[in-house]
């Protein structure tokens, strides 16, 4: 059986040679290389942008300004928000001015130098309370309200009341840091533009249908004219989820030279581009009955946007939609902001928007529970919200393996003889989670499928599968082959993945919000199952020859097509699609660390993670996104922060300064497949790569309170932090220790 | 644009005459000069480790040390006998390191992994049986983003020959009953 297989990856061979090719490694005649000329102010009008002293200048073949590319776009239709170029503002320190191409890269550099450009500096607002305190400063006037992207406030049943008759409440304010993506393979964009008007563009892009709608809205090129090609992928994890500036630049310096053109981000540059997690201030309360089950949760949420909107309007919702399972809510409220700042724009990364809310809700039940003197691991179990059920929010849960995780990971961790008993400075904490396969509906409404798959065979035997799905390294392109060869009894090696080109393959939405798996899988399935009907039907010794006679008999190339859309879903209330999902995975850590009390220094041994994803279509890669979640919550937990200083400069924009976990910064990991088989995935299977992320920064938050008895509630967990709590811990101890 | 100068480059056992300015890196040589894009820019500052090439004096019969490309010049990697991605693989095939890597899903999106492989090779050329905190160690040097770095450990000893790729079964849940949760009644609050 192909489906359930450790298949090796389909492109693990091009990969470990060094021959696959990725954005940068494509290098076409006559290409000229761009750079793009940055903001050094947070927040400033532009009265004159002046390029004339770069025509001439040797080397230099084109400039472009804003005013040149003046539409808005934006991924979400609703909140078209930015342009490629700044016109009259920019909006944070290094918002993209102009840019220039040339024979070579460094020409291009020099040549950026010479444009003048003259700003009136305008006051910039740098935080959300800013933001909100000053709507006169206005950040983006894509906002209707002050500095506000998006404003949500539901509330779903009486939630004061629940509140009032509850036994135990916690109520705690809970800061959660920025941090951003990080992927190794900067952004890179190359673009061609023949002379019959059609447009190509090569892009390290996770969503290209979506860039080539905007590129075709911006550059006035009809989208039928408008190629968008991704190649190999370095890392995206949301990153690459945003149409961006470097795309729009290279197409209109294409379309104005006659000549292709690349522009490769400098690692300082990404940090800019940014799009990563929201910075979120939450006011949380969790309400447990005598029994310990969650009476009501509220949870005021302030969220720093940056100065575009990027997914922010979905941001708002889902900070508060996701947090309803895998725990029942008796009542439950949000209230969440989405503010327009001066600073790079935040958007979707891995987990968007619902991991910080994750953090300050694990962390408040654990510490109601300890109130009731409820074990954490209990205190999770007893309120499991159960399978084929609907959320407080109206969201409908399928297949729920979430206790077999926590069973799992508490048996592994050995919790029951080791929490609380570990001696002074080490501890256990546990946490849960649950995530979305896939959202209802796309980010543009339309009635066609969300994924779709052509599956052509040849009388050798080979078989083609076209797909616009994005391979952003989970390996999309490895279960396309397994399904192909799970259903046409052919070999994986013999399947050929034509991917993510949109005049050669079918429309896929792209790589986020989980969908791919879900999504693509169903779509491929049941492209494959409508040519496995055509074999089966003509007969054969050898798959080659099937083909053979099936293509006799029908008289005609073989080819099957399939399609993915989700049925309408949700509450029945505006927003009520938001985090509305066709299947939730759910997921349980424990984390083991230890704390040096005279240093506040820390460190996680181990996390021991157990993840529902309803069927593992391929183990390895399962296990890969779950491990690679896990490094990354832990990573935000131990010390990734977007830090800027009082004039919004973000500090260090390098992988010098900006810090992310190497082989001895990450703990051991242990990852746990748990399938609980969802009627609705292809195979049963649901999503891998987000969910897993979620629990790490709590059940490490609660697992330090374990070790030494504080409550760390902002991130990231600084020793000078867990320092500082711990003297209030000895203060707190010695009054007591007077007073009695 | 500036004035180029002719070097000599000693790749994969090749000899390489090409113009470069000074300030051309090595980096930039393999990958713009003489199309050696296996090796990856992910930083240009030497942070990131995904340019790592092996470096061994010239003539010598060794691969050498891991460097990084993106911070040599390619005037000073004259003396070196350089082997990045593309010379690993020898006529036999794949490397038992690339060969362990991909077999274990040590990759996802690939981008470290040639950087990532060179360091492993030095390693075990040095080291033929590591232990983990010898790999660790010796993998320090070369950031990751998708992995945790879990898969790409056992890669490097299954390459070592000390132990096959991980196998552990995934777990079936057995189905819960059905909660009495259902959906409440909705307020929106319109500020």
């Amino acid at each position: 059986m192909s489906i359930g297989s450790r298949f090796p990856k389909s492109d693990g061979v091009a990969k470990a040679d060094g021959s696959g090719l990725y954005t940068d490694d494509i290098a076409l005649p006559r290409m000229l290389h761009a750079k793009i000329l940055r903001s050094p102010h947070a927040h400033a009008r532009i009265r004159k942008i002046d390029v004339s002293a770069t025509e001439g200048y040797p080397g230099v073949v084109a400039t472009l300004v804003g005013a040149e590319l003046p539409a808005k776009y934006g991924v979400i239709p609703w909140t078209h928000d930015e342009t490629a170029l700044a016109v009259e503002k920019v909006r944070f320190v290094g918002d993209e001015v102009a840019c220039v191409a040339a024979v070579d890269e460094r020409t291009a550099e020099e040549a950026l130098k010479l444009i003048k450009v003259d700003y009136e500096v305008l006051p910039a607002v740098l935080t959300p309370e800013d933001a909100l305190q000053h709507p006169e400063i206005k950040v983006n006037e894509k906002a209707k309200v002050g500095n506000i992207t998006k404003h949500v406030n539901l509330m779903f049943g009486e939630v004061e009341a629940a509140i009032a008759s509850s036994a135990a409440v916690v109520r705690e304010t809970y800061r959660y840091a920025g941090s951003t993506h990080v992927p190794i393979e900067p952004h890179c964009a190359v673009a061609r533009m023949d002379a019959d008007g059609n447009l190509t563009l090569w892009s390290s892009t996770q969503i290209p249908h979506y860039v080539q709608r905007e590129l075709s809205r911006v550059l006035g090129v009809p989208q039928s004219k408008v190629r968008v090609i991704q190649p190999l992928l370095g890392g995206a994890f949301g990153g690459k989820s945003d149409p961006f500036s470097l795309e729009f630049c290279v197409a209109k310096l294409a379309m104005k030279t006659g000549r292709p053109v690349k522009i490769l981000f400098t690692r300082e540059e990404v940090f800019y581009a940014h799009r990563g997690r929201h910075p979120m201030t939450m006011d949380v309360t969790v309400a447990l009955d005598r029994d310990g089950r969650i009476s009501a949760v509220d949870n005021r949420i302030l969220i720093d946007g940056g100065a575009y909107a990027s997914f922010g309007m979905i941001t708002a919702y889902y900070a508060g939609q996701l947090l309803t399972g895998p725990y029942r809510f008796g009542t439950y409220r949000f209230d969440s902001y989405r503010m327009y700042t001066n600073k790079p724009p935040c958007g979707p990364k891995r987990g968007h928007g619902s991991v910080q809310p994750r953090f300050g809700f694990e962390v408040a039940l654990d510490e109601a529970a300890e109130k009731l003197g409820i074990d954490p691991v209990e205190v999770r179990r007893r309120n499991f919200i159960g399978e084929f059920v609907e959320t407080v929010n109206g969201q409908k849960i399928t297949s729920n393996g979430f206790l077999k995780c926590l069973e799992l990971v508490e048996r592994a961790s050995g919790w029951k003889e080791r929490h609380g008993k570990l001696g002074p400075g080490r501890g256990l904490g546990v946490a849960g989670s649950m995530y979305i396969s896939g959202t209802a509906y796309p980010v543009y409404p339309n009635e066609m499928p969300q994924s779709g798959v052509l599956v052509k065979l040849d009388r050798s035997g080979r078989v083609t599968i076209f797909s616009g799905a994005s391979d952003i390294g989970q390996g999309v392109n490895t279960l396309l082959c397994q399904i192909a060869a799970e259903e046409l009894h052919c070999d994986p090696r013999d399947v050929t993945v034509v991917a993510a080109d949109t005049d050669l393959t079918p429309v896929d939405l792209g790589a986020y919000s989980s969908r791919v798996t879900f999504m693509v899988g169903n779509a491929a399935r049941e492209a494959c199952r409508k040519l496995a009907e055509k074999l089966q039907a003509a007969g054969g010794q050898s798959f080659a020859e099937a083909c053979q006679r099936a293509e006799a008999a029908e008289g005609a190339p073989l080819a099957g097509t399939g399609g993915y859309r989700t049925q309408k879903l949700g509450g029945d209330y505006r927003g009520g699609t938001i985090g509305a999902s066709p299947a939730y995975s759910f997921t349980a850590h424990v984390a083991e660390v230890s704390v040096d009390e005279e240093t506040g220094i820390w460190k996680v041994a181990r996390i021991w993670a157990a993840h529902d994803c309803g069927k593992a279509l391929n183990p390895t890669l399962v296990e890969g996104q779950i491990e690679g979640s896990v490094y990354m919550g832990a990573a935000e937990a131990q010390m990734e922060e977007m830090v800027y200083d009082q004039k919004g400069l973000l500090f260090g924009p390098s992988l010098l300064d900006y810090r992310i976990p190497t082989s001895l910064d990450t703990p051991d990991l242990e990852s746990y497949i748990v399938e609980s088989n969802d009627p609705g995935g292809p195979y049963g299977a649901k999503e891998a790569g987000e969910g897993p992320l979620h629990p790490a920064i709590p059940a490490i938050a609660n697992a330090i309170h374990d070790a030494c008895g504080i409550r760390i509630r902002e991130l990231p967990f600084y020793p000078q932090r867990i320092l500082k709590l711990l003297r209030q811990r000895d203060a707190t101890r010695a009054g007591e220790r007077a007073a009695s | 644009m500036q004035k180029s100068g002719l070097i000599h480059l000693w790749i994969n056992g090749e000899d390489h005459a090409l113009a470069v300015p000074a300030q051309r890196t090595l980096l930039e040589a393999l990958r713009y000069d003489l199309g050696l894009t296996g090796s990856k820019q992910g930083c240009d500052k030497g942070d990131c480790g995904a340019c790592t090439v092996l470096a061994a004096p010239r003539g010598s019969t060794a691969r050498g040390e891991a460097i990084l490309a993106c911070i040599t010049l390619a005037i000073d990697a004259q003396d070196l006998a350089i082997t990045t991605i593309e010379g690993l693989a020898g006529p036999s095939g794949l490397d038992p390191v690339q060969r362990a890597f991909a077999d274990c899903g040590a990759l996802q999106c690939g981008f470290c992994q040639p950087g990532m492989m060179l360091s492993a090779r030095a390693l075990l050329d040095r080291t033929p049986l590591p232990t983990l905190p010898q790999i660790q160690e010796a993998l320090s040097g070369n950031l990751c983003r998708c992995t945790g770095y879990t898969k790409i450990y056992e890669a490097v000893q299954v390459a070592a020959g000390l132990r096959a790729p991980s196998q552990r079964a995934p777990v079936q849940s057995e189905r819960a009953a059905a909660s009495d949760s259902k959906a409440q009644t909705v307020t929106e609050i319109v500020p």
